[in-house]
C-alpha cells in the first residue's frame, strides 16, 4: 500500500478528499473488516475516547452503525435527537457543537437537514466533525462503504461502469458516490426521470440518461436510491406505481442487463417502487452486505480521524 | 540526525543458523509440534514465523500453521507516536483455543509489542500457551516480559537502534547496530 498519511481531522465529504485517501480509507476498512467477524468483535483502538451521535434528522440505520461502529473501537457513545435537545429551545448548531467540545468529546457525527451544516461546525470546533449526510449535499460514509462493497466483489473500482438510479437532484447519496467512484476511476452514469436530474450534473463526470434500458446495458452495477415520495417528489412523479413501470429495477429489465449485475442500494428499500421484491432478494444483491460493510467502513473513519487530531496536536 | 552505522551483528548464514536452532528449541521445548502454532506480528515477524515454519518442516515432516497478528489496534502509545500507525489486516485462519502460540518478532526491547500482541490474542480465544521468539533481544525491558526463545543477546545503549534486514522486505539479510547522533 502506498505510504499515504492522514492528516484531515474531519470527513466532511469525498469531494475534499483525494484519491489516495479515499484509498487509505477503504484498506483500513478491509482490516477492520475481519475484527467485524471475530467472536469478541471490540478493539481498544480508541478507549477514552467519546464519540457523539448529533442528528437533525431521524435516522435509524446510519446512526446505529456509527454507534457500533464506535463501541466496537470501545469508545464511549451518546446520541443526541435534536427533537428532545435544547435545539428546540433555540440553540445554534455552533453553540451546540461548543458545547459539546466543553464537555470533551473527541468526535461529533453530525447529521443535518441543511447542507453544508458540518463543513461549518468543524470550522469551529477543534474536536473532529464526521458527516453523517448533509441535506442534498455528501453522505461520504454511505459511499465509502458502496465503493467498499463494489471492490469486495469486483476487486476494484478502476474501469468499473456504475449506473445510479433514482432521484439524483436531491440525492446526497449520489453526489458523494460520484465524487468518490469518479476519483477512483469508475465510469459513471446516473439515470433519473428529466425532473430529477440536477442542471450541470454532467460537469461531474458523468453520462446522463433518462432511458433505463440504456442505463443498465453495460453497467457492472446499478446503485439504486430510494424515492423519497413521502418528501420531495410528490410533484415530480405523482404515481408511484408509474415511477416502478418506468424506472423500477425489476426481473425483466435484469434480463436485458450483464448476467451478474450488482445490485445496491442504500436502503431502506421501498419494495415495489423503484425495486421490485425479487430483485432485492435475488442473489446478486449486496444491499445486505452493504450494511454489514458500513460498520467497517465507520470504524476506519472514526479510528482515521482521531489519529490526525492527536497527531496535529503534538 | 544523523545515523551511522555501528556493526554487523549478523549474516545471511549466522542468521539462519539462529533460528533452525530456535526451530530445534521449540519442537525440543513441545515435545513435537503438536498443537503448535506461530504467529508472526507485523512486519518481520511474519517473514520470521514463515522461516520458522519451513525449519520445522524440515526437522518434523508435519506443516506448523502460521498466523499473522497487526498490533496496531492495541497499542498503549496510539495517542503519543509522533508517525501515524498505518492499520493492516490479522490474518490467523485458525482457532487458537487451546493451541500452544508462539509469537515471533524481530527485536525484542521494551515488551510493549509483545504486551500488545498478548492482548490481541487474547481477544481472539484462549490459548494453552503463549511463548515468544525473538531473533534479537536488545534488553531494555520496560515490562515482566521474557522470550522463550532467541537468536542472539545484543547489549545496546537506548540511542541505538537495531536494524533487521530481511530478503523478504529489504532486499538481503542481516542485523545491524545504528546509532543516531544529534
Amino acid at each position: 500500500m502506498a505510504e499515504v498519511r492522514w492528516n484531515k481531522k474531519d470527513l466532511l465529504g469525498l469531494e475534499y478528499l483525494s484519491k489516495e485517501e479515499i484509498e487509505l480509507i477503504l484498506e483500513t476498512a478491509d482490516s477492520f473488516k475481519e475484527v467485524t467477524t471475530r467472536e469478541i468483535k471490540k478493539v481498544p483502538a480508541l478507549r477514552g475516547k467519546t464519540v457523539v451521535n448529533l442528528f437533525y434528522e431521524p435516522s435509524t440505520r446510519t446512526r446505529v452503525s456509527f454507534e457500533l461502529a464506535a463501541k466496537r473501537l470501545s469508545a464511549d457513545v451518546i446520541n443526541i435527537a435534536t427533537e428532545t435537545s435544547s435545539v428546540r429551545k433555540g440553540e445554534t448548531l455552533i453553540d451546540t457543537g461548543r458545547n459539546i467540545e466543553a464537555l470533551k468529546a473527541d468526535i461529533i457525527v453530525v447529521r443535518h437537514n441543511c447542507s453544508g451544516a458540518p463543513v461549518m461546525l468543524a470550522k469551529h470546533v477543534s474536536i473532529s466533525v464526521v458527516n453523517a449526510g448533509d441535506g442534498w449535499h455528501e453522505h461520504p460514509t454511505q459511499a465509502l462503504l458502496d465503493m467498499f462493497t463494489l471492490k469486495e466483489r469486483l476487486g476494484r473500482i478502476a474501469g468499473i461502469n456504475v449506473t445510479i438510479v433514482g432521484d439524483i437532484a436531491h440525492s446526497r447519496v449520489a453526489r458523494s458516490n460520484i465524487w468518490g467512484l469518479t476519483k477512483l476511476g469508475a465510469n459513471v452514469t446516473v439515470c433519473a426521470p428529466p425532473m430529477l436530474i440536477p442542471a450541470g450534473i454532467e460537469q461531474m463526470n458523468v453520462q446522463v440518461t433518462t432511458d433505463i434500458e440504456e442505463a443498465l446495458g453495460n453497467a457492472d452495477a446499478v446503485n439504486v436510491l430510494r424515492m423519497q415520495f413521502e418528501r420531495d417528489v410528490q410533484s415530480a412523479f405523482p404515481q408511484q406505481i408509474e415511477y416502478f413501470k418506468k424506472y423500477g429495477i425489476t426481473e425483466e429489465r435484469l434480463k436485458r442487463a450483464k448476467k451478474d449485475l450488482i445490485i445496491m442500494h442504500p436502503g431502506p428499500i421501498n419494495r415495489g417502487i423503484e425495486i421490485a421484491s425479487e430483485v432485492a432478494d435475488c442473489s446478486q444483491s449486496v444491499i445486505l452486505d452493504q450494511v454489514t460493510n458500513g460498520i467497517a467502513v465507520r470504524m476506519a473513519v472514526l479510528f482515521l480521524v482521531s489519529q490526525a487530531r492527536d497527531e496535529n496536536q503534538i | 540526525m544523523v545515523k551511522r552505522q555501528k556493526a554487523q551483528i549478523l549474516d545471511q548464514e549466522t542468521l539462519n543458523r539462529s533460528l533452525l536452532r530456535i526451530a530445534h528449541e521449540i519442537v525440543e521445548h513441545n515435545k513435537g509440534i503438536e498443537n503448535v502454532c506461530l504467529v508472526g506480528i507485523r512486519t518481520r515477524g511474519v517473514f520470521l514465523a514463515k522461516r520458522l515454519a519451513g525449519f520445522i518442516k524440515n526437522i518434523e515432516q508435519k506443516e506448523v500453521p502460521v498466523g499473522i497478528l497487526d498490533i496496531t489496534l492495541y497499542r498503549d502509545d496510539l495517542t503519543l507516536v509522533a508517525s501515524q500507525p498505518v492499520l493492516h489486516k490479522t490474518e490467523i485462519e485458525f482457532d487458537i483455543n487451546d493451541k500452544h502460540i508462539v509469537l515471533v518478532d524481530d527485536v525484542l526491547y521494551t515488551g510493549r509489542t509483545i504486551r500488545a500482541a498478548m492482548d490481541a490474542l487474547i481477544d481472539l480465544g484462549r490459548p494453552r500457551t503463549i511463548q515468544l521468539a525473538v531473533l534479537i533481544d536488545r534488553g531494555h525491558r520496560e515490562l515482566p516480559i521474557r522470550p522463550d526463545y532467541v537468536g542472539k543477546n545484543i547489549p545496546t545503549a537506548r540511542q541505538e537502534t537495531v536494524e533487521v534486514r530481511l530478503v523478504e522486505s529489504d532486499g538481503k539479510d542481516e542485523v545491524v547496530i545504528v546509532e543516531q547522533n544529534g
